[in-house]
C-alpha cells in the first residue's frame, strides 16, 4: 500500500469504529427497557477513570531519567490545573498550557 | 399560506436558538480544531486530510491521537484498538441518550454527532419552549460539526501560511485531557474512579511499556471499578 492509501484506511478505521462505539447502545438496549445496573454503574465512573487514563497516554513517551527529566511537561501541567481551579475555562487553561510548553521546549530546555 | 408562513417563522426560530446555543461550543472548536489543523500539517497532512478527517471522525481527542496514529504508519489493528480506547467513553453518553433519541427524527445523525460538547449540551434534555426538540437537536449537532470543520480547515490553512516553529504544539491535546481531568475532578465528590484510572494506567505503563499499556490499563480499571462498586455507590448513597 502506498502511504496516503493506507493513511486514507487509518482514517476510515478511526471513523467505523467511532461511529461503531457511538451506535452499539442504541442497538443493544432498547428504550423501553431499562438499562442493565452494572451497565449503568460503569457508564457513571468509567468516563472519570478513562480521562486519567488519556492523561498518562498523553505523557508515555516523557522521559524522567534524562535531561530535562518531564520539566517542561510538569511546569506546563501545573500551568493548566493551577488555571483551571483558578478560572474555570478550559479553552484558556488548554491554550496557556499549550503556549508555556511550546516556549519552554523550543526556548529554554 | 398563513399556516406555512407560520412554520417558516418557527424554523427561523429555532435556527437562532440552536445557533445561540453552540456559540461557547464555536469558541472552543474552532481553537481547538485550529490547533489539530496545525499539527496535522506539520506531520505532513494537508488540508484536504484535515476537513476529512473532522468531517468523518468528528471526536476531537480521537483525531490529536490519530495524527501520530497516521504519520508513525500504525498498523490497522493499533489503530482499532487505540479508537476503541480513547473513544469508549462514547458508549456511555449514548447509553444515556437512548430513551431520548430512541424515537427521534434524524437519529443516525444525532448519534452520528454525539461529541463531548454536544452531550453536554444535549445531555439534561431541556430544549427551548415551542421548538421542534428533533429539529433543534439536529440544528445543535450540525452547528458544532460546522465549527469543528471550519476550525481544521483554518488551522491547516493557517499552519501552511504563518512561518512559524510549532515544535511542542502536540502538548495542547495532553492540555485538554489535563483541563478535562481537573474539571471533573472539581465538579465531583468521590475521587476512587479518577484516582483509578490515573494509576492503573501509570503501573500499567511501568510494567508494559509506552507501546501497549493501554489495553491492560483498560482492563484493569473495569476491573478495580466492578470490584469497588458497592463501596463506591454506597459511598453515593451516604453523601446524598
Amino acid at each position: 500500500m502506498t502511504a496516503s492509501v493506507h493513511t486514507a484506511v487509518l482514517i476510515a478505521v478511526m471513523a467505523l469504529v467511532t461511529m461503531l462505539l457511538r451506535f452499539l447502545p442504541f442497538l443493544i438496549f432498547r428504550a423501553d427497557r431499562p438499562i442493565p445496573p452494572y451497565i449503568a454503574y460503569l457508564g457513571e465512573v468509567l468516563p472519570a477513570a478513562i480521562i486519567g487514563t488519556l492523561v498518562i497516554y498523553c505523557l508515555r513517551d516523557t522521559s524522567v531519567t534524562a535531561a530535562p527529566w518531564g520539566a517542561p511537561e510538569l511546569l506546563a501541567a501545573l500551568c493548566v490545573v493551577g488555571l483551571q481551579v483558578w478560572r474555570r475555562n478550559p479553552l484558556l487553561s488548554i491554550l496557556s498550557g499549550t503556549v508555556i510548553y511550546m516556549l519552554l521546549v523550543q526556548l529554554v530546555f | 399560506m398563513e399556516r406555512g408562513r407560520r412554520m417558516e417563522r418557527q424554523s427561523g426560530r429555532v435556527v437562532r436558538q440552536a445557533f445561540l446555543r453552540s456559540i461557547p461550543v464555536m469558541a472552543g472548536y474552532i481553537v481547538l480544531g485550529i490547533g489539530f489543523g496545525i499539527l496535522l500539517r506539520s506531520a505532513g497532512y494537508g488540508v484536504l486530510w484535515a476537513f476529512a478527517m473532522s468531517l468523518l471522525i468528528y471526536a476531537g481527542s480521537m483525531q490529536y491521537v490519530g495524527v501520530g496514529l497516521i504519520a508513525g504508519g500504525a498498523s490497522i489493528l493499533t489503530t482499532a484498538l487505540t479508537t476503541v480506547m480513547v473513544n469508549a467513553r462514547h458508549l456511555f453518553y449514548s447509553v444515556s441518550m437512548i430513551g431520548r433519541y430512541q424515537h427521534a427524527r434524524y437519529k443516525p445523525y444525532l448519534i452520528f454527532a454525539l461529541t463531548d460538547e454536544t452531550y453536554s449540551i444535549l445531555s439534561d434534555g431541556r430544549t427551548p419552549q415551542d421548538a421542534d426538540p428533533d429539529l433543534y437537536r439536529l440544528l445543535l449537532s450540525a452547528f458544532n460539526h460546522c465549527w469543528w470543520v471550519t476550525g481544521s480547515v483554518l488551522g491547516s490553512l493557517l499552519g501552511s501560511v504563518l512561518p512559524f516553529n510549532s515544535d511542542g504544539i502536540e502538548f495542547s491535546m495532553t492540555a485538554l485531557f489535563i483541563a478535562s481531568f481537573t474539571e471533573q475532578w472539581l465538579t465531583t465528590r468521590d475521587h476512587i474512579p479518577a484516582l483509578t484510572g490515573l494509576l492503573s494506567a501509570l503501573a500499567c505503563l511501568l510494567i508494559f511499556g509506552a507501546d501497549r499499556f493501554l489495553i491492560p490499563a483498560m482492563l484493569l480499571i473495569t476491573l478495580i471499578l466492578s470490584l469497588l462498586r458497592t463501596r463506591i455507590e454506597q459511598g453515593k448513597e451516604a453523601g446524598r
